[in-house]
């Protein structure tokens, strides 16, 4: 298993990570307008830095917290703050051009993703087959 | 699989823009309204926002949070327009109703605001469940 693992390399984590900054973008996006909300991204070298040397916790009970991927992001000190173009006058750090910018720019970096891992998926397929 | 929580989120956020419209339409359906006293008057509401923080991250002293909801409906504290009018039925011993202290252009400006973040949101959802049709279909590469 773990061959076809390596396979893979990073084209898995990678796409988790892409998720994870959408889930970050889109709550962004959902507190445009909430007083004090402070804008967050996803510093993706580092949460790649920090994918490429894992240490996976197991959860071997029952009460054993599980981390979502940005609580364990934030852990790691990956999620950072947005500093603001222009300040607002109820704190909030949401400037919706750059957050729909970026959004649309994760939304397409998913899709490329997706791509390698696709392409990966037919090599692999092609290979067993033999055709 | 967490393009699902995605929807959650711009789903709050679809939910709390409306609660926003609602009361922005309300405004404007009462700016008319004239009472007899300052206690009755029509004050216009605001819609305060708050993040949804994700309860075992609170815990952990993180800031992860979720969607948005909405905190409290707040009066608007501005005063009231006190108008003299003894015709008026509303009016009291001394002549004087009390208009609304809402102010119908920045309700307007309100409306646009609480439908484009309305808009934002639901595109949000658009984006995220191609992206979720298209991960489906991982295997059929």
């Amino acid at each position: 298993m773990s061959t076809i693992k390596d396979y893979f390399g990073l084209n898995e984590q990678a796409l988790q990570m892409r998720n994870t900054r959408l889930e970050l973008l889109s709550q962004n996006i959902a507190n445009a307008a909430t007083p004090n909300y402070r804008a967050r991204d996803l510093d993706f070298a580092a949460a790649m830095k920090r994918a490429g040397s894992q240490v996976n916790l197991t959860a071997t009970q029952g009460n054993h917290m599980r981390m979502s991927p940005i609580q364990s992001n934030i852990a790691s000190g990956a999620v950072v703050y947005r500093v603001p173009l222009n300040p607002s006058v109820d704190n909030n750090t949401v400037e919706m051009g750059v957050e729909q910018a970026k959004f649309g720019r994760a939304a397409a970096e998913y899709q490329a993703s997706l791509q390698f891992l696709e392409n990966r998926i037919s090599g692999l397929r092609k290979a067993i087959r033999g055709d | 699989m967490a393009l699902d929580r995605i929807m959650d989120i711009a789903g709050s956020g679809l939910s709390a823009q409306l609660v926003r419209m609602n009361t922005t339409a309300s405004n404007i359906a009462n700016s008319g309204v004239v009472a007899g006293s300052e206690a009755e008057a029509f004050r216009g509401k605001r819609a305060v926002f708050q993040t949804i923080l994700d309860q075992t991250a609170v815990r952990n002293a993180m800031q992860a949070t979720g969607g948005v909801r909405i905190d409290r409906i707040q009066d608007d504290a501005r005063p009231l327009q006190e108008m003299y009018s003894p015709g008026h039925p509303q009016a009291n011993e001394l002549g004087y109703v009390w208009g609304s202290n809402v102010n119908e252009v920045e309700e307007m400006i309100e409306m646009l605001d609480a439908s484009r973040g309305y808009q934002n949101n639901v595109e949000v959802i658009k984006t995220s469940k191609d992206l979720m049709m298209r991960t489906l279909e991982i295997a059929k590469a």
